[in-house]
């Protein structure tokens, strides 16, 4: 019964995204469009919701006579990973995605009444017209509630590698900020529709690209924390095409996050904008695609599903097809936004845009070469590290030194720009750079290294001279992303420059070192979790007068059989140590040791840049109340 | 003009990302290291009759001068469930089908049978998954085409679905 | 420096054409010697890679080929295809799923007199559509055994 209630609660948001599409389409000739659309699509919400939390239900009971429950999950699973595993799965998690699209729109309805009235019709019925496809993708070719007949004894488990609660709650943190974007795409499309392009739009539009950025940069960083800590590799960004698929909506959002606040405050950049939005939200299209579809497989998957493929597809070319053309037909006609000299604020911006534009440009290429050279030549490729990191470093550090300016400029011209105050910022640089000089690295690194220690003191500058109490959230929320980016680049350029690695096989009591670390195998013993069994390695680290224990495991679940190894991470205030038990070797243990100076940087610095959009957030939300307080106590 | 074309130009972009989409969902790449064995003798292997009332059977017994298909299954696999009512129609058109059971107990593949009909003339248990390995085998369920000279005509991966009959069936007959 | 406010538009054109180009220009520099090509020992025996290209090399582990190094980390072994045999060198922990007889795929380099030297160790031994439950209690239990011994 739970599971048909699920079913039928997704039929009748299904039909009410249609008559919301009707009523969009119709027009005032039917009556008030506001009338019909905020309750249908606050019920296709509800509806949603409500399906959601029966899926989560029956993972929770493991009811095996749903064939989702049967095929993914197990009675002898810890509570939480039943609990996860009701979108740790491609129907679930599509599921997870419609839902999240629903609630938007529901949202949007219910929230935005700055714009105006036809413009907020057209984006209605986009969203709209979003919700119905998805909706008819999970009835048709993903109904996460298909029942088994007979049910089995017991289900077949779930990966152990997604066994893991950093894991649990990744997924939907991304996919919030996946669809987040759908509701800037469906304003973008609905201003083309109505060719009222404006600050009203980019008002209307922003809370929703920077809530749906910070959740976008939450999930990544948060990803790359767990490939680091759970694939035992010792990195921290593989380039594997799932993670592309996550990293492309990034760098659309961010750029339209930049582009969003020239339109909003000065107008400018308008067809820019609009494009921004329609490709962010695109991006996230085309990774849940190319993730969902198999199309892109590593060597750990051959699982093309060619039916569920061609559906995404579909509604792909009907949606972003439908909306590049719409901009390349009507875009010509919007009018021309302010205007505004190359040294400016905007100026500035625009450069940021641009080099967001080709990272995202090479990214994308990069991630879908190997198919465009299999196609024209049959060849079977593969495109990894090498060629990202070599096009994506040169990028990164540009953009960074872009960052030591930009925030400094004035908007629309900028005669004299104050070139004392990047003077402290550009000395910083130059200085670490002789400091890096102290030790060998790459040319990369070094110049990450410089341009972080300048960027950190760039970043605060727009803070210097002012009154602290009375800067505005978002210029808090400004200076702490940009100081979260020097953050994160220095702990990536030090991971680069400063890991030590030693690779060995030990006895029971033999010292290795790693690094300023001596690395001590004290024994190996048998442990035993709720679903897998593991051999321990206990291993006794030390430096200088400090003693730390560390117990990585190669562990074999059961269910299914697959064998992962746990590395074990202390994090000290100057770096990780990172260690992985291997193999026996007759009498010996492989070990795989790491020493990585300064490494947690990296994911403080993504947790910085998350932070400073979510002080914006509030900071502009928090105005918008004032505003509209002191507004209405005038009238 | 130019102005046209640069306006248009992303969306040219996603439509050459939709040519290799289709591409790749139309001809969908074949697992390379499965396929090699097509052509090949069967590796050798030997396998205990996984029940009482059927006979194991060998690499040897694949050589025996009539075609067979090799379906490696096992009672806890959920593919399978699917896959029989297909076996049984198969068998109904002449196909001589052998089982390999991996890695399972003679009490749950009694009650499989049971459940879910029992097409296979010979089944051999392999309880720690050894000839699947030798197979090449990745998974369950797989089922191979054997010739009557052991030689290995077809790899199927996956569960044989309705779908798939047609072509099971004619490789099938190209080896009679 | 002040535009011609007709230029504007243009101006900003022209940058974001620049942009394309160079963008275009910089992913096929970085492609052109950083891609890597997925060979079978047969496409090597023919000559059809080259010493030093990056290269992901697929087959099977020829059984009674891998042959441990003293020290504990480092293993050699014999890639086939059938008809081909490639010899690979790798230094690491090699994945659970690698055995002999097993598919693999080794990412690396082509040397002199044709020994690959692989970066990266990645089994070939797709689950996925087969997990076989944990309802197999004895297997668990087996396991639970060899791991107390």
């Amino acid at each position: 019964m739970i599971a048909e209630a699920g079913l039928a609660a997704l039929w009748l948001a299904a039909a009410l995204a249609l008559l919301q599409l009707g009523a969009a389409i119709a027009g005032p000739r039917v009556g008030d469009v506001r009338a019909v659309a905020v309750p249908t699509a606050v019920a296709q919400g509800v509806l949603t919701l409500f399906a959601f939390a029966m899926l989560i239900w029956l993972f929770v009971r493991t009811d095996l006579s749903v064939e989702l429950v049967a095929a993914n999950s197990h009675s002898m699973k810890p509570f939480i990973y039943r609990f996860s595993g009701a979108w740790g799965n491609h129907e679930g998690s599509m599921l997870l995605w419609v839902t999240v699209l629903a609630v938007a729109g529901a949202g949007l309805a219910l929230v935005e009444r700055r714009l105006p009235p036809e413009t907020m019709r057209a984006t209605l019925g986009a969203q709209a017209a979003l919700a119905l496809g998805f909706f008819g993708f999970l009835l048709i070719a993903s109904n996460p509630f298909a029942r088994l007949y007979p049910a089995p004894a017991e289900g077949q488990g779930l990966n152990p590698l997604l066994q893991d609660p950093g894991l649990a709650f990744h997924p939907p943190t991304l996919y919030l900020g996946y669809v987040g974007l759908s509701v800037a795409f469906s304003l973008a499309v609905g201003a083309l529709i109505t060719r009222e392009v404006g600050p009203a739009l980019a008002r209307a539009m922003r809370p929703w690209v920077l809530g749906a950025w910070v959740l976008l940069t939450l999930g990544i960083t948060a990803g790359s924390y767990w490939a680091y800590y759970e694939l035992g590799w010792g990195g921290w960004w593989f380039w594997d095409p799932v993670e592309n698929a996550s990293l492309m909506p990034w760098l659309a959002a961010t750029a339209l996050l930049h582009s969003v606040n020239v339109l909003a405050a000065r107008g400018g950049l308008r067809s820019w904008t609009i494009m921004l939005a329609v490709v962010a939200f695109s991006m996230s299209m085309v990774g849940t695609f190319l993730v969902r579809s198999g199309i892109l497989t590593s060597v750990h998957s051959f699982a093309v599903d060619p039916e569920r493929g061609s559906f995404i597809l579909g509604l792909l070319v009907l949606y972003v097809g439908g909306a590049l053309a719409l901009f390349a037909a009507r875009v010509g006609t919007v009018r021309e936004g302010a205007r505004f000299e190359l040294v400016s604020r905007e100026g500035a911006l625009v450069a940021n845009n641009l080099l967001l534009t080709v990272l995202l440009g090479v990214v994308f290429v990069g991630t879908l070469y190997p198919i465009f050279v299999e196609a024209a030549t049959g060849d079977k490729i593969s495109v990894g590290p090498p060629y990202f990191n070599a096009v994506s470093g040169p990028i990164t550090l540009v953009l960074a030194l872009l960052l030591f300016i930009g925030p400094l400029l004035n908007w629309r011209r900028d005669r004299r720009p104050n070139l004392r105050r990047i003077a402290l910022p550009l000395v910083v640089t130059v200085l670490a750079l002789a400091a890096t000089f102290l030790a060998d690295m790459s040319l990369l690194a070094r110049l990450g290294l410089a341009f972080a220690a300048g960027l950190a003191v760039a970043s605060l500058l727009p803070l210097a001279g002012r009154n602290l109490r009375r800067t505005p959230l978002a210029t808090w929320g400004m200076v702490i992303s940009h100081l979260g980016v020097a953050v994160a680049l220095a702990g990536a350029a030090s991971d680069t420059a400063f890991t030590r690695e030693t690779l060995a096989a030990a006895r029971p009591g033999e010292v290795l070192s790693v690094g300023p670390w001596s690395v001590r195998l004290a024994g190996v013993d048998p442990v035993a979790g709720p679903n897998w069994t593991a051999v321990e390695g206990h291993l006794v680290a030390t430096r200088g007068g400090t003693t730390i224990r560390l117990d990585p495991q190669s562990r074999t679940f059961s269910d299914p059989p697959t064998e992962t190894s746990e590395a074990a991470i202390r994090t000290l205030f100057d770096g990780q140590l990172y260690t992985v038990l291997g193999h026996r070797e007759g009498e010996r243990w492989q070990l795989r040791l790491w020493w990585k100076p300064f490494v947690t940087l990296i994911w403080l610095g993504g947790a910085l840049i998350a932070l400073g959009g979510a002080l914006a957030l509030v900071g502009r939300w928090w105005r918008g109340r004032r505003q509209r307080r002191s507004e209405e106590a005038f009238a | 003009m130019t102005r046209k074309l640069l306006l248009a130009l992303p969306l040219l972009v996603f439509v050459l990302f939709v040519g290799a989409a289709l591409w790749r969902l139309a001809d969908p790449p074949s697992s390379t290291v499965a396929s090699k064995l097509v052509g090949k003798p069967v590796p050798p292997f030997a396998l205990k009759p996984a029940l009482p009332t059927k006979p194991g059977f060998g690499a040897a017994d694949l050589a025996g001068g009539q075609p067979r298909l090799v379906n490696l299954f096992a009672s806890w696999c959920v593919p399978c469930i699917a896959e029989a009512p297909v076996l049984a129609e198969l068998k109904a058109r002449g196909v001589a089908i052998d089982g390999i059971a991996i890695r399972d107990t003679a009490p749950d593949i009694t009650r499989f049978l049971s459940e879910q009909g029992d097409g296979y003339a010979r089944i051999g248990a392999d309880p720690n998954g050894q000839a699947q390995i030798a197979l090449g085998a990745s998974g369950v369920p797989e089922s191979f085409i054997v010739d009557g000279r052991g030689i290995i005509r077809y790899h199927h991966i996956g569960a044989v679905m309705p779908q798939d009959v047609p072509e099971v069936m004619a490789e099938w007959e190209k080896v009679r | 420096m002040k535009p011609a406010p007709k230029h504007q538009r243009l101006v900003l054109v022209i940058l974001a054409v620049a942009a394309l180009i160079g963008a275009a220009l910089l992913a096929m520099w970085g492609l052109s010697d950083r891609a890597a090509y997925f060979r079978t020992p047969q496409d090597i025996a023919a000559g059809r890679a080259q010493v030093g290209e990056p290269i992901r090399l697929g087959g099977m582990v020829k059984q009674g080929s891998i042959v441990r190094q003293p020290d504990g980390v480092s293993i050699a072994f014999v890639v086939t295809d059938g008809p081909a045999d490639v010899p690979v060198r790798y230094r690491g922990i090699v994945p659970d799923l690698f055995k002999e007889g097993g598919g693999v795929v080794a990412e690396g380099r082509l040397e002199r007199g044709n020994t690959f030297v692989a970066d990266t160790i990645l089994a070939k031994h797709d689950e996925r559509y087969m997990p076989p439950q944990m309802g197999n209690i004895q297997a668990e239990r087996q396991t639970r055994k060899t791991v107390a011994q």
